[in-house]
């Protein structure tokens, strides 16, 4: 007889998944056979637990103990000490401030503490590919309670009074999107996910999809019952095979469950999904391109109005939402819109999930109320910033946001206080920048992605933000004039008021909201040819301290071009030729003494 | 599924299934697991107890395992943590005890007195 006494959730994600989670819980489940516990143990390949610089990540229940850096070698341990003796592993438990080790709850971790998961809350909890484990986390019971006791306009109502926006960057009220998507009449309408998360550094869509994917398809449903649509797409990059296998299995699921399909639970409702894979390009991730991509042509913008809830898929009023805006409907209609509209600031509600990346120690997904100042999320939440560094800037909104300066750490964070300080929410990318960051290359770093990745359709993206880019690449190679910081100016204006797309429009900010904050590194590359990060290798010069320096002569012997001359016997000092140097760092590297040092 | 009761089943059904995974046991049952437990016997014990507590569908119980508490002698050993109640030491435990212990302890309230380490110090 089966008698589960202990559930062993290991992250499947694509994070842990890259450091070898699959080989782990092969090795535990051969583990338990071996030992007969396999009628007692149960292994459960889950999502994204959101703090993915710890994984691969591994948490056994009943005593929710919580394993980081787990190993496959790790795991007989694992089978011996903790599921047969009962005894934690300490040596394996996540250690936060490398305090002792000590038995820490999933709960009790700072990481975890101010977190409010509702987009996020399956992930990491459930199986994501046995639809019977999202039911029993009250799947599919939203889509029953519309379906049976609400008619379209309540569910706009809801939508509404919750105050949703959405969380896809623009933060347009969900409930006036789906309000205009259900008053035209028409023979055929859609329901389209945007899964295209193309921003470099966020991937809370993924994880949500990886994770909890029926809480997407459940949405869905509730708008094509509230939009009145039978047909629903998911455009989904095909870069995130995990996420694609899992739509693929739940879309299946859900179907033989007649969760999906024909007259869904009794009620006569149809409603299909399908999944479109996309080939990688950003634009695509801009609604019009989106669509016209799903439509089998190229993706390519194209100007609003009409807007897509007029005359959007084929021709058809269409509704498109993000991921994550889809993950906080199920709960919103299960709790109610006061409970989300309880959550945080007055014109945003709820929560919002944000990929931590860049100088930060616990890298992964938080989710936080809305609000959340900057510096809980770093230092509370993020661990701060390795090395004792200090803080410079933190970027968000991606390729399309700005950056946030130390003097907005304590700015609670919403759509229009970022939008206030000149950045944007933007999907949630949140990417930290200490003293080694130069803005002047993280500007050039932004542009150049946006510039790689502008379709060509009109000329202010197309052309505009290459000769922008040129001027930020002459900048940091030292042959910055007075004026091009005007002249990026100037373009980024116009950029912004005359590009086709969101793509275009937001392009520049990066630069703009860099130049506005920082203003002085620009002059410094400008006019004393420096770099005060020392990033921008043609302006950084490497020098030999000759108080540190021992004239062992091993920088000299390591450096591939010559440049480092001297003789110790000679009484000659070591120096470095900058005009033969190539800047490769070699020589600090080799230096036993930290003699050498970047300016 | 044709119908919302059927979905409502369906949910009770799965739930079952992961109560392990929900934080919300306000009672703990542990039980020493370690070598000299093992070998007293501790492991029919500890599958006797998941055993009654899943056949009675008792929710917020959470069985789980401890070390060595270092009387050995006295093993297999259970520890029962309630809320706003002393922990209870049960010693010498064995499959046939775990019945009355959930019974009159965990349901009830009421320790099972002969059962515990008290009782057998007092021997």
């Amino acid at each position: 007889m089966e008698l589960i006494r202990s559930h062993v959730m290991v992250c499947g994600g694509t994070g842990c998944t890259s450091s070898n989670s699959l080989q782990i819980i092969a090795k535990m489940e051969a583990l338990l056979k071996e030992k007969g516990l396999d009628n007692e143990v149960k292994v459960v390949r889950t999502g994204c637990f959101g703090l993915c610089a710890a994984g691969p990540i591994m948490i056994i229940y009943p005593e929710a103990a919580f394993y980081s850096h787990v190993q496959v070698e790790d795991v007989e341990e694992i089978v011996n000490e903790h599921l047969i003796k009962g005894r934690v592993v300490q040596r394996l438990l996540y250690k936060e401030d490398h305090a002792e080790a000590q038995h820490v709850a999933l709960n009790e971790v700072g990481f975890y503490k101010k977190q409010i998961r509702v987009a996020l809350r399956n992930c990491g909890v459930i199986d994501p590919e046995n639809i019977n484990e999202y039911i029993a986390f009250d799947g599919y019971q939203a889509l029953a309670k519309v379906l049976t006791e609400y008619t379209p306009e309540d569910v706009v109502d809801i939508l509404k009074r919750s105050g949703l926006r959405g969380r896809g960057g623009a933060g347009f009220p969900t409930g006036l999107k789906w309000d205009l998507a259900r008053k035209p009449v028409a023979d055929q309408k859609y329901v389209c996910c945007n899964a295209d998360e193309g921003d470099p550094g966020a991937f809370m869509d993924r994880s949500v999809l990886e994770g909890d994917p029926h809480a997407v398809l459940e949405a869905m449903a509730i708008a094509g019952y509230t939009i009145g649509a039978n047909q629903g797409y998911i455009y989904v990059r095909a870069e995130y095979p995990i996420a694609v296998h899992r739509l693929g299995v739940a879309i299946r699921q859900a179907k033989e469950m007649g969760l999906l399909g024909e007259n869904i639970l009794g009620t006569g409702f149809t409603f299909n999904i399908d999944l479109r894979l996309g080939a990688g390009a950003f634009v695509c991730g801009e609604e019009t391109a989106l669509m016209t991509s799903i439509e089998g042509k190229r993706g390519e913008p194209h100007p609003r109005p009409p807007f897509p809830a007029v005359k959007g898929l084929f021709g058809k009023p269409t509704l498109l939402n993000n991921v994550e805006t889809y993950a906080n409907i199920p709960q919103i209609i299960n709790k109610g819109p006061e409970w989300f509209a309880s959550m945080g600031t007055e014109k945003s509600k709820g929560t919002k999930v944000f990929a931590l990346g860049g100088k930060i120690t616990n890298t992964g997904l938080v989710e936080i109320p809305m609000g959340t100042t900057l510096r809980e999320i770093i230092y509370d939440i993020g661990g701060g910033i390795p090395g004792g560094k200090a803080f410079k800037a933190a970027q968000t909104g991606g390729p399309s946001g700005g950056c946030i300066p130390a003097a907005n750490l304590d700015t609670p964070i919403d759509y229009d206080n970022l939008i206030a300080i000149g950045s944007m929410m933007g999907s949630g990318g949140l990417i930290v920048m200490d003293e080694d960051n130069c803005m002047v290359d993280i500007a050039r770093f932004f542009l150049d992605f946006t510039v790689d990745e502008s379709c060509g359709k009109c000329p202010p993206c197309r052309i505009g933000t290459r000769r922008m880019l040129e001027i930020l690449n002459r900048i940091c190679d030292g042959r910055g004039r007075e004026g091009d910081i005007e002249l990026l100016e100037t373009l980024g204006e116009n950029i912004k008021k005359s590009a086709l797309c969101g793509l275009g429009q937001t392009a520049p900010n990066p630069v703009l909201s860099t130049i506005h904050h920082f203003r002085d590194e620009y002059e410094a590359h400008i006019r004393e040819k420096r770099c005060p990060a020392g990033v921008c290798t043609k302006l950084t010069k490497f020098v030999i301290n000759q108080d540190v320096c021992k004239k062992c002569g091993l920088c000299s012997r390591t450096c591939p071009v010559g440049a480092i001359t001297g003789d110790r016997k000679a009484g000659i000092p070591f120096t470095i030729d900058s005009a033969k140097c190539i800047k490769c760092g070699a020589c600090q590297e080799a230096c036993k003494f930290g003699a050498i040092s970047r300016k | 599924m044709k119908s919302i009761e059927e979905l409502k089943a369906l949910r009770a059904k799965a739930q079952e299934n992961v109560t392990l995974r929900k934080e919300d046991g306000t009672c703990r049952i542990v039980v020493g697991m370690a070598t000299c437990g093992i070998a007293a016997g501790a492991r029919p014990v500890l599958l006797k107890f998941v055993e009654e507590v899943k056949a009675r569908g008792l929710n917020n119980v959470m069985v789980s395992q401890s070390g060595c508490l270092g009387m050995c002698a006295l093993e297999p050993m259970v520890q029962v943590f309630m809320p706003d109640q002393e922990k209870v030491t049960y010693c010498k435990v064995h499959p046939e005890m775990v019945s009355r212990i959930i019974t009159e302890h965990i349901v009830n309230g009421k320790p099972v007195t002969e059962y515990t380490y008290g009782a057998y110090v007092k021997e």
